[in-house]
Formats: C-alpha cells, structure tokens, sequence
C-alpha cells in the first residue's frame, strides 16, 4: 500500500537563528526510515509524468521503487545511469518547477519528494559504496571539455563511460565551476562536490586545473594536440552591472566576486588569506538564486541587516521556493517592487546607501511578466555600506575571439543546435550557460548530456 | 606544479623568480600578466610577466614584497614548486608600429617595463627609458635598460643615485628639449602615472598605462579589476592591464586599490611573525 499522506516528509534542517550564523549545510537530509517513508508516496504511474519533468531524463519512479524496497545501492546505479552529479542535483535542482511539477501526487497535496530522495541515495552511495567503478575499456578517441562545471563535467562523466579519453580543461585552480565558486557551502557543501568529481576521476576522466583555453591553448591546438571533438561548457560567467552612478565604490560587488571571495576562496575563515570586506548592512540587487546565496552569504559573515532589493513582486521572483523561504526564515529582508537607481558614496568613495525607487507592475513584457515601471517622485534612500549586484552575467568572450568560426549571438552566446550541441565548427560542440546565458545547473547537466551523445556519435562517424 | 627555477633578490624587497610554465612562455607577451597562488590555501595574485623563454620554456616574474602572499612567496627557494600559476592574461601591448618611445619606469613597475622596452628595442624603436626609485639601494634591472635603450636615466627620490627627483621631472626636461615620442609607455604606482599623464596631457603626447587593480580570477569573472576608462566601466584584466593613461580616473583607481589595506597591514604582519617564529 502506497503511504498516502497528502505531505512530504519533512527535511530535517538546522535551525534559522542557528544556521544564520554558520556556514555548514542548511538541510540535513532523510535518514533511511524517512527515505523509505517517502518513497512509500509513489504510485508508480505507468507513463512516468516526472521523468518528461527531468533535463537527464532520470528513471525516477524505477529508483525511487528501489529505495521503497531499502535496495539504495541499485537506486544509485539508476540514478547514474542519467545523472553524473547526483548528490548536487538533489541538492540544487528546482524540483517544484521540473520532476516535482508533473508528479500525480501534487494535484492533491505535496508531490513525492524526489530531490530529497534523489539526495539520500547519492548520500547513502558517498557514505557506503566501497568499491570504485569499473573503468571502461578505452575506445581509442580522445575528447576534449573545456570547462569543469555543470555542463563539461556531465559530457566528459558520458564520453569516459563509454571509453573515450576525456581531458576537461578548467581555467580556474579547482575544478566545478559555479558548484565551487557560486553556491556556498551550506546548499551544496565543497566535499559533496569534489566527491562526485572524483567519481569522474575514477572513471578516467583527467582535469587539467589552471588552463584559460583561449588564452595558453586555442580550440585549434586542441584539435592539433590530437583531441578529435570538443565540448565547450564554458558558462556565463561575466557579471554584468547596472551602469548606474556609484557602482565603482568600495563596497559594491558583482554577486560573482562576492560568492568567489566567500566559496572558493574561504573568505568566511576569518584567518584565510583572501579578505571580503566586513559588511554591515547590505543590499542585494536582484531575484535569482544567485541573489538568494549572496544574501545569505552576507548575513552569515555577520551582517547586522540584508534586504534582497527586486525591482517586480514576489510572484516573478525567479529563485528556487525553497531557497526564498530558507532566506525569508534566516531574516533577510525582501524589498519588492524597488529599483537601484544610484550607490551613494563618502569622500573616501566607501558605500554610504543606495537609492531606490519604488516601481509598480504595468502590462507584460516580452518574457510575459508584467513590465515593472518606476513610480515617479518615491526615489529614498537605503542605509546600506554593501551592495552586491546579483542581476545576471553573460558568456565570456575569450572563446568566441580566438576561435575562427564559432558563430554566436550578438549577446555573446554560442550558437549550438539544441537537439545535439553542435556549433558552426566541425567537431565543436557547446552547451550549458555558454549557450543559454545564465541558467540551472541541471539544464547545464542536461546540455553536456545532449552534447556528449552527439559527440559520441560524430567520432565514431568519422572512423 | 610550477617548480622555481631560479631566485634572486634584486635588492632587499625585490624578487626575480624564474618559473617552469612551457606553456605559458610559448604564449606570453610583454604586458600580459599571470596569477599564482603560493599553496593550497593561498590567494590569487596578479604579477605582470617580466621575461619569458620560449625554448626553455621559462617565465619571470619580479614581484616586491608588500603583504603576507608575496612575503610567502619570498620564503620559497629555488627546487620549490607554486601550487597554481595560470597565464598568460590580458591583452599584449600594443608595440607595433612605434618608432619613438619613451618607457617610464617607476620601482617594482620598472620589472614590467623592461620587456616592453626590450621588445621595442628589438623591432628597432628608439627607446628613452627613464626608472626611478626612492634610493639607490632599490635600483633595479639597470643593465638590462641600459643594453636596449638608447637613453637612459636614473632617477632617486634622495638623490643617492642618477639625477635626484621623479621621473616626470626627467621626463619633462626631454619634452621641453623638444623630444617627442610616439608613445609614452608608463608603469609604476598608481600617484607616478597620474602625474606623468598629467604632463604628457600637457604636451599631447599619447600615454599608455598599465594598471594593477585587486583581482582574483583574471578573467573577467569577478569584476573586482573594473575601472573607469573614457567615462566607460573598463575590467582590467580581459579589457586590459595596458590602457590610454589620459582616459583613465586615476583618483578612482587610487581609492579601490585601498579597499582591503588595514586586512592586508593585519595579514602581512601576521605572516612575519610567523616566520620569524619559525
């Protein structure tokens, strides 16, 4: 008999007043009676309405069935089936919007909760699996990814499965792109991540740190060194700001300089070697979930008051539910419907406030949200000594100009065919937020998938 | 790992380190910089390449010791390895075409004008170097301006070496002999190329800057390098390091680089102190 309670089971958490403070992980995940509790609420359905809900097309109720019969182990093995980086995704996917959405149980109360699940195996997996997998019999090609994160590292987990020789070249010194530099420690702690690459390693999967492809190596080189396609999963990772009077002041941050400084360099130890300045009141400008981990970044280094400034209501904000509930829970505070239209500045050019002006929604725009318009004569002033820009960042342009050929839009996104990734140059390939600008870490997921598969097939074309 | 090939101290608070990066040197630039960490746990700093040797596949770097990275970066010898060194970043300078140059060099910046000077040398410009340091135990590279300028001045603050003054006081007795120079290339602290923009300004002469923001990735990802170049939002890293030195705001520039500086003083006295305990 399926459970049919109408809720999910909770996800034990620490506590808003505590967790304020710390940098250790917010949700604390199911324990295995919980995981089996849960797994109980699925019904099974014959057509699998979550699975056309999944970017990697996981066969969820088939592992979910497995974790109602206790057998986590082969849940883990259909979980990785689809997914290269399990644990993140049950982590930081936006189930309410994807899987979640389409689950039967939702139209009568809560659908089943199958990040939570999805979490728990790959925990149970890290915590208990002994063995490390088989590494596949090589296949004689070699492939190349550029860039580590989301996208890249899901291509280069599919190609290494299937026996090619992967190198992913990372530009940063650690690889995981936003998993490392974006989303902090206590949504996505920093050895879940290494964890799951090291999976990739085990596999075979070789990650060059410190290579800026475009700058010591071109996509040229790569193919003459040998590498007979390439993957660019390269992000978008050029913060944009407002170009409003002010935002070069000390103590105005791109989202991007404030979450590297914070998660990957360790900014929040207070002995660590790379500073952030000590902030006390701050604005964060913006609706994202990069917006929503800034201000709970901010508010755990020791801010005494962090507003999330959005220039639409509530109902368009774009973050994950929970990630919004967990920041309204910890006391950030939500000024809606208010734009920045200047950062005020002492003699010494230090953030004393930010002006605003309240906006009001007029009719929809081309995204179909209704277009925010600013309410003549409310500009007022916000105390603030921070503000960190959280308003989007676009593709970098160090591979489209030093790549002859690679077509992009005039935005600086590349062009890549949705159904394969393939670019306007032979045997390039190209998916994630360097094709989409700034997305989900699972669409990135999902790209490399795509992209890994139609690689696969050009290589083999080419025999 | 990077091993350290060679190190020398060019005077008590300078550095010239020679670094295995074949990769790097087979791309390097004059004007390009690189950004290492010392260890595991360490931060990323911006250091302008120095020198490179595309056959033994070696880049310099000179670096001057002013907080706890580069005083840990000062305690490794030759046989130790940096954990990370990435490069080669930023645009080149842009040397082609100048007949007639006047470099500026002013302390630990004279390290990155050398092969800019150098390079220029060798394409066959005339070159006027003018460095300048506070005094004459800080002097560095001076044979090396020497053998690729064709003239070339010393200048202290103290007057215990060379001409006593700054270097736009050198510079400006040439512009008012009547000298004129395609370009004016200038590296020093941010207060010595504000004020020898100043002066070319006066004499329209075209100025070209190389700027050393706070930076952490180098590749245009954090936006902590940005500055104000032409009224424009300009980061240094991808859109730089060199720049037109009479288009940027100086004075903001002036202010951003002090964003950190009482963590710095705590941080750099806190490394002495470690190892002086040591």
């Amino acid at each position: 008999m399926p459970n049919m309670s109408l809720k999910k089971n909770p996800m034990p958490s620490q506590e808003p007043a505590v967790r304020a403070h710390n940098f250790e992980e917010v949700a604390l995940g199911y324990t295995r009676e919980q995981a089996m509790d849960e797994a109980a609420r699925c019904l099974n359905c014959k057509h699998k309405p979550c699975v056309s809900g999944c970017p990697v097309a996981i066969d969820i109720p088939a592992f979910i069935g497995k974790v109602k019969e206790g057998d986590f182990e082969a849940a883990y093995e259909i979980l990785t089936r689809s997914s290269s980086l399990p644990a993140v995704c049950g982590r930081v996917c936006p189930q309410e919007t994807q899987c979640e959405s389409k689950c039967v149980r939702g139209i009568k109360g809560e659908p089943v909760a199958i990040g939570r699940l999805e979490r728990f195996v790959a925990d149970w997996h890290m915590q208990n699996a002994k063995e490390t997998p088989v590494r596949p019999a090589h296949n004689g090609h070699k492939a190349a990814v550029i860039g580590a994160g989301p996208a890249g590292l899901t291509c280069a987990g599919d190609l290494a499965r299937k026996g090619y020789d992967v190198t992913v070249f990372e530009a940063l010194h650690t690889a995981g792109g936003v998993l490392v530099y974006g989303i902090p420690e206590f949504r996505l702690p920093k050895a879940i991540v290494e964890k799951e690459i090291g999976t990739l390693r085990d596999l075979g999967v070789k990650i060059e740190t410190n290579m800026v492809i475009g700058k010591v190596l071109s996509v040229d080189e790569l193919f003459d060194m040998g590498f007979e396609s390439v993957f660019i999963g390269s992000g978008a990772g050029l913060p944009r700001f407002m170009n409003i009077p002010g935002e070069n002041l000390k103590g105005v941050y791109s989202a991007n300089e404030f979450l590297t400084r914070v998660n990957l360099m360790k900014a929040f130890r207070k002995d660590n070697p790379t500073p952030v300045k000590d902030v006390r009141r701050v604005a964060v400008v913006g609706g994202g979930n990069v917006a929503m981990d800034a201000a709970r970044c901010a508010l755990r280094l020791g801010a005494e008051k962090v507003s999330i400034v959005y220039r639409r209501s509530m109902e368009e904000l774009p973050a994950r539910r929970e990630e919004v509930e967990h920041a309204q829970e910890e006391g950030v505070e939500f000024l809606l419907l208010n734009n920045p239209v200047e950062i005020l500045g002492d003699e010494h050019k230090n953030v004393t406030g930010m002006r605003c002006i309240r906006m009001e929604l007029g009719e929809p725009d081309a995204s179909g949200r209704r277009r925010p318009v600013p309410v003549a004569g409310s500009e007022f002033d916000l105390d603030v000594d921070c503000v960190i820009m959280a308003i989007g960042t676009s593709p970098n342009p160090l591979l489209r100009s030093t790549t002859p050929g690679l077509e992009t839009q005039k935005w600086g996104g590349i062009i890549a065919e949705e159904e394969t990734g393939a670019t306007s140059r032979q045997g390039v390939f190209a998916g994630g937020d360097a094709v989409t600008g700034a997305a989900t870490v699972i669409l990135a997921m999902g790209a490399g998938k795509t992209a890994a598969a139609a690689m696969d097939a050009y290589m083999q074309g080419k025999r | 790992m990077y091993t350290i090939l060679q190190k020398e101290a060019l005077n008590p608070t300078v550095t010239r380190m020679v670094i295995d990066a074949p990769l790097i040197a087979r791309k390097a630039e004059p004007g390009q910089f690189v950004i290492l960490r010392v260890d595991e746990a360490g931060e990323r700093i911006p250091l302008t390449v120095a020198d490179f040797d595309r056959e033994k596949g070696t880049v310099t770097i000179i670096f001057q010791i002013v907080g706890a990275t580069t005083y840990k970066l000062n305690q490794l010898s030759a046989g130790d390895s940096l954990h990370d060194f990435v490069g080669p970043l930023g645009v080149a300078s842009h040397v082609e075409g100048l007949k007639k140059v006047a470099v500026i060099g002013g302390g630990v910046g004279s390290a990155i004008a050398y092969p800019i000077a150098k390079k220029l040398h060798d394409l066959g410009a005339t070159v006027h170097s003018i460095v300048g340091f506070r005094s004459k135990d800080l002097v560095i590279l001076e044979e090396e301006f020497r053998a690729c300028s064709d003239l070339f001045t010393v200048m202290t603050d103290d007057g215990s070496y060379g001409e006593k003054g700054l270097v736009t006081n050198a510079l400006e007795q040439l512009l008012q002999k009547g000298e004129t120079y395609d370009e004016v290339i200038a590296i020093g602290p941010l207060v010595m190329m504000k004020f020898v923009c100043k002066l070319t300004r006066e004499y329209g002469v075209k100025t070209v800057v190389s700027m050393n923001p706070i930076m952490i990735d180098g590749t245009g990802m954090c936006g902590g390098c940005r500055l104000t170049v032409g009224g424009k939002v300009k980061f240094a890293c991808v859109d730089g390091p060199d720049f037109d030195g009479h288009e940027v705001d100086f004075d903001e520039a002036i202010e951003r680089s002090t964003m950190y500086r009482d963590f710095e003083r705590h941080q750099y006295e806190a490394a002495c102190n470690l190892f002086k305990g040591v």
